[in-house]
């Protein structure tokens, strides 16, 4: 039972209409919002509570929740939103699309989660190769303003909220919500330790709220439709629309809105033109984005694209960008590639993580070969589990899950691959190892 | 307070502590590379991981604040195996040339990899290698040895206050550096090395020296500034090879300014190694017996009130107070040790010390800066001044040269007079902010007091600090601060009395006795008079001297010396002095014997006992007892009578201020790096 069209929150996904205001007041937007802004508070983050929607980023924090957490009481700091645009895992696209097509609902959104978190600031930092993306994010501003919507007295409210857009260099680290917070700072975007939380001290040591794009791009419609209307799709704690962005090796690759856990294959099937060369040539499945390990063809058979059912099979729905890979996959090259980015896009901040990455990419870059001996593939095992858990932030995590997920499914691939290696090279001059 | 249980060891420590604090309560050792204790907490090196109860993966104990009823465990299998993966990562990119490294038997990697490592690779990649960069003189670097831990950004950032570290590139081609290459600007950069855990940073002059275990250690006092830092002397087959900062909350900390740091090797060229005297013009090496022979025969035949004796900015306090005596048994009270010509009054304690103390520093909440620089005259001070400064609300206003770069936010008021007396009538805005502070200060350069109108100067300063609330029963904001280790103590065994040194300089006496001064000019002497010069270098005061006695530098002699607060602090003799040359105050000892008036102690330990009857402000054990006004009355001076000159600050460099750094080779260096003459053209 797919998402008809009446219950899509992104009507304008794919850029058939235009982007600007007029547009997008026709497609519902800026409807009653001075209501829900008047409703207050605490009336938003409960609601925001009860629909269930978690964070789309990639951890999938309950949004209400986290909202929950700024300071009550106002205090001489002020509060901040900000809104992590620094969309740049491999494999997800999403926030781009509702940046350049559908820019007002992520401006209501803002405004609401100001209202939400007692913040008259926000703060959306984009990723730096956005260029284009962040023009029309900034003409919809500045339309918004204009019409009044958002500034000093947004919407007639009394409420004063500022939007400002900040552009990033490209670095992957600043999608971490605490190096975003240091790059918006102005410093070098390394994450911050934690406790305190940035609702405690976050932006210019000010509580903060950092929320993914299309989190605080669904808030307004999930807010004028009801709660209850967004938890009825999807499994519980599983609820609602995603926006998900399917690639690789599909006939027809697309981003599309869709209910949570509906099942992997008809979702491959029925947006993206099924897998190329037919389901039966389907090797393996990165789910969430880059960092997600992958899931082999069993598992993809039958699982369903929600948070709790990915992480049964060990991976996750991360930021639900959908990598799939047929039979035609060097899978040992894909993930030593993903580790290359990993290893240069580590802040250098951490020890396991800065001398880790390199390890394991060099280790994945001969494995692509085979030239390796067959227990190096436990000593790689080992050095990815060295590094999980030990750092500040979880890009190391991320770094060393899609390796893991590699070994844990395809161990023979690569074994397969090192003994070819020996076979070919056999009589020749041994393993050529670094000098220790 | 917060109780926390640590292995099964209940600990009580305060709310917002770290749980690698709470472990050191409990006594158990976290290993650690990033973190410092007086460092801002980066939490990167991933270390000092410990398991608490509930969370679900190891938590960086240096970062972690402690709760109350947290229960941490050190020593699980998550632990052990978290520590083993840290360290293996880290050597995996370090050369591992422990043989060649001179941070070798001190290096907190070489340690820590022997309790926590592995003992064997598993790395068979190449290893990272690292473009080695310099960093000036002092800090040599080996920069493939960097493991990270940001130690030296944060001090650069944190206390030294240049900021000129930082880190470049990311991932694991970060490098720690100064981006456009240049020599490192800190007086403090010496501490680099020291806090640095490995052998990235070391020092340039120590390079390749000595290993630590051939070292013999000696405690003792740095003398070349007043800050009285004190130091540890290594030394080597009666060689010093380096000299090293030791603990001292209240003084130091943990820090010590480079010219102290470096200047020793001056110790070891142009010395005074025998007794010389002057025959025909000509100075002629002699032996003992004949100089002081010449000296009896001479003293013998002049009146008491014609003999004077100076005492100078190196000499310790017993030989001081030997010469005093020596003097007062031949009938002379003309005795002064203000060798560099400043207007000091003596006749009160607090008149020339400083009184708030170095770590009072932390509980005043204003500051007047007059006629000084102290990251220039103090540099471990000027730390601590920065460090309340970050700290917050702490105004700081300077009379003095303008654009002084203090490494904290200063605000310049005036170059002089005028600004003086308008802060002592309250006329000046800056006079508000002083008074509403709670605990304001004021520190007073030495060398600003050797104006022609410094008695004046000093009336003046005293009277700002009476008329801005520096002066009250509970705390004493008047600080003079002092530039070498030899000068408070001096003024505290009274070495100020008879006649002045003008005059003893212009003829008013036939007889002078120079000890621990150098440096001195002596040329204005005139030709009759005979001059004895006692000290330990060849400098301006041996070519006027009539008789040369080798005396031994502060390294080489068990010694008192008061810092400028007043702290009085034993040095320990590191090594012995070169050829002839001998302890001072034994030199005074045996002068008295042979003019026949013996002083009534043989021993070091019977001069000090005899120091303490008479000087009860020795008996204090390294204790500083707090200094509070209990008399505002100020010392003499007409306001009316001061000039409206600019105030100036000591002539010359950082590096060359005495003679052992001017004999030092290695500030020499410094002074061709920091000070070329075009810099100072362009000031």
């Amino acid at each position: 039972m797919a998402l008809s069209d009446k219950d899509r929150i992104f009507t304008n996904l794919y850029g058939m209409q235009h982007w600007g205001l007029e547009a997008a007041r026709k497609r519902g937007n800026w409807d009653g919002t001075k209501d829900i802004v008047l409703k207050g508070r605490d009336w938003i983050i409960d609601e925001m509570k009860a629909s269930g929607l978690r964070g789309r980023g990639g951890a999938g924090f309950p949004t209400g929740l986290k909202w929950s957490f700024m300071p009550k009481q106002a205090s001489d700091r002020p509060h901040y939103l900000v809104v992590n645009s620094d969309e740049s895992e491999p494999g997800t696209c999403k926030d781009r699309d509702i940046l350049r097509h559908d820019p007002h609902t992520l401006i209501e959104g803002c405004l609401i989660a100001g209202v939400a978190m007692g913040a008259n600031a926000g703060y959306i930092y984009v990723r730096g190769e956005y260029y284009n993306e962040h023009l029309v994010l900034q003409a919809a501003i500045d339309e918004a303003y204009a019409a009044g919507l958002i500034g000093k007295n947004a919407c007639g409210t009394g409420f004063d909220f500022e939007l400002y857009v900040h552009r990033g260099a490209g670095a992957y680290i600043c999608g971490e919500e605490t190096a975003l917070i240091e790059s918006l700072e102005g410093k070098k975007g390394m994450p911050r330790l934690k406790p305190p939380f940035p609702a405690a001290v976050g932006l210019y040591g000010c509580p903060s709220t950092v929320n993914n794009v299309e989190t605080i791009a669904v808030v307004p419609t999930i807010l004028r439709r009801g709660a209850s209307w967004f938890s009825g799709f999807g499994r519980k704690n599983n609820v609602g629309t995603k926006i998900f962005c399917l690639q690789g090796h599909v006939n027809k690759p697309c981003n599309v809105e869709e209910e949570m856990s509906i099942p992997l294959r008809e979702l491959i099937d029925r947006h993206a033109g099924g897998v190329r060369g037919g389901w039966d040539n389907l090797l393996a499945v990165i789910p969430g984005g880059s960092s997600t390990p992958m899931i082999p063809k069993p598992i993809c058979d039958d699982v369903l694209m929600d948070f709790d059912a990915l992480r049964e099979h060990r991976s996750g729905l991360g930021t639900a960008g959908v990598i799939v890979m047929d039979k035609s996959t060097d899978l040992i090259k894909a993930i030593a590639r993903l580790s290359k980015f990993y290893k240069h896009e580590s802040c250098g901040q951490c020890t396991p993580c800065r001398e880790g990455m390199g390890w394991v990419g060099r280790m994945m870059d001969r494995m692509v070969e085979g030239r390796a001996e067959v227990a190096e593939i436990d000593v790689l095992e080992q050095v990815t589990r060295q590094i999980e858990g030990h750092t500040i932030c979880a890009l190391a995590d991320g770094g060393v899950w899609p390796v893991q997920g590699l070994i844990r499914h395809f161990r023979p691939m690569m074994e397969e691959r090192i003994a070819a290696y020996k076979a070919r090279t056999a009589g020749a001059a041994p393993v050529a190892l670094a000098a220790e | 307070m917060a109780k926390v249980t640590i292995d099964g060891i209940e600990v009580e420590v305060p709310n917002g502590a770290s749980v690698l604090q709470a472990c050191e309560a409990a006594g158990v050792e976290i290993p650690r590379f990033c973190y410092h204790e007086r460092l801002s907490v980066a939490g990167n090196c991933r270390m000092c991981l410990v398991e608490v109860e509930k969370a679900p993966k190891p938590v960086a104990s240096c970062a972690f604040p402690v709760a109350d009823g947290m229960k941490v465990f050190t020593d699980t299998e998550m632990v052990r195996r978290a520590r083993r993966g840290v360290m293996e990562f880290l050597l995996i990119n370090h050369p591992l040339d422990c043989p060649i490294c001179d941070q070798g038997g001190e290096c907190d990697l070489q340690d820590q990899a022997m309790a926590f490592g592995g003992d064997k690779s598993r790395y068979k990649e190449e290893k990272r290698v690292v473009k080695d960069k310099y960093m000036g003189p002092l800090v040599k670097t080996i920069m493939t040895r960097c493991i990270q831990c940001t130690r030296c950004i944060r001090f650069t950032t944190e206390v030294a206050g240049t900021a000129e570290l930082g880190a470049t590139n990311r991932g694991e081609h970060m490098e720690v550096g100064t981006y456009v290459e240049k020599a490192l600007t800190s007086e403090l950069s010496g501490n680099l090395i020291d806090i640095c855990p490995v052998g990235a940073l070391t020092s340039r002059p120590y390079a390749f020296v000595s290993r630590p275990w051939e070292l013999r250690k000696a405690d003792s006092i740095d003398v070349l500034d007043a800050v009285g830092t004190n130091i540890r002397i290594d030394t080597r087959s009666g060689e010093v090879l380096r000299v090293l900062p030791r603990v001292h909350e209240d003084v130091n900390e943990e820090w010590l300014a480079d010219r102290g740091r470096f200047s020793f090797d001056g110790l070891k060229r142009k010395r005074v190694d025998r007794p010389w005297v002057r025959k025909d013009g000509k100075l002629v090496a002699v032996g003992w017996a004949e100089a002081f022979d010449v000296i009896a025969a001479r003293l013998a035949a002049t009146k008491g009130e014609r003999i004077g004796a100076l005492a100078g900015d190196l000499a310790d306090v017993e030989s001081a107070l030997a010469l005093k005596e020596l003097l007062a048994g031949l009938g002379s009270n003309n005795l002064d040790c203000r060798t560099d010509g400043a207007a000091i009054d003596a006749s009160r304690r607090d008149f020339y010390s400083f009184n708030t103390s170095i770590a009072g520093i932390e509980e005043a909440d204003a500051l007047l800066i007059i006629g000084s620089n102290p990251r220039t005259e103090a540099p471990v001070l000027n730390a601590r001044i920065r460090k309340r400064a970050i700290a917050g609300n702490f105004p700081v206003g300077v009379v003095g040269p303008r654009g002084l770069d203090l490494t904290y936010a200063s605000e310049w008021l005036g170059e002089g007079g005028a600004t003086l007396r308008a802060l002592a009538s309250g006329a000046h805005p800056f006079c508000e902010t002083l008074r509403k502070a709670k605990n304001p200060m004021l520190i007073l350069g030495r060398h600003a007091l050797t104006r022609a109108d410094g008695a004046t100067l000093l009336a003046v300063a005293w009277q700002i600090a009476a008329f801005n609330n520096m002066l009250r029963p509970d705390w004493h904001g008047f600080n003079l601060l002092h530039r070498f280790g030899g000068q408070h103590g001096a003024l505290d065994v009274g070495f100020v009395s008879g006649l002045p040194m003008a005059k003893m300089l212009s003829g008013s006496v036939d007889a002078l006795w120079v000890l621990g001064a150098d440096g001195l000019d002596l040329s204005s002497v005139p030709a009759n008079t005979f001059v004895v010069v006692q000290g330990h270098h060849g400098e301006a005061a041996v070519a006027r001297a009539d008789v040369v006695l080798p005396g031994a530098a502060y390294t080489e002699k068990d010694a008192a010396w008061v810092n400028t607060e007043g702290r009085v602090q034993l040095g320990y003799q590191a090594v012995p002095p070169p050829g002839e040359a001998r302890e001072d105050w034994k030199i005074i000892r045996a002068m008295s014997g042979v003019m026949g008036k013996p002083l009534g102690y043989d021993t070091l330990e019977a001069l000090r006992a005899r120091l303490v009857a008479a000087y009860p402000v020795f008996d204090q054990n390294e204790e500083l007892p707090r200094v509070v006004c209990t008399d505002a009355v100020g010392p003499a001076g007409d306001i009316a009578n001061l000039r409206d000159d600019a105030l100036a600050l000591p002539p010359g460099n950082y590096w060359q201020q005495d003679p052992i750094s001017r004999a030092s080779e290695t500030m020499a260096e410094c002074a061709r790096t920091y000070a070329a003459p075009a810099a100072l053209a362009a000031e």
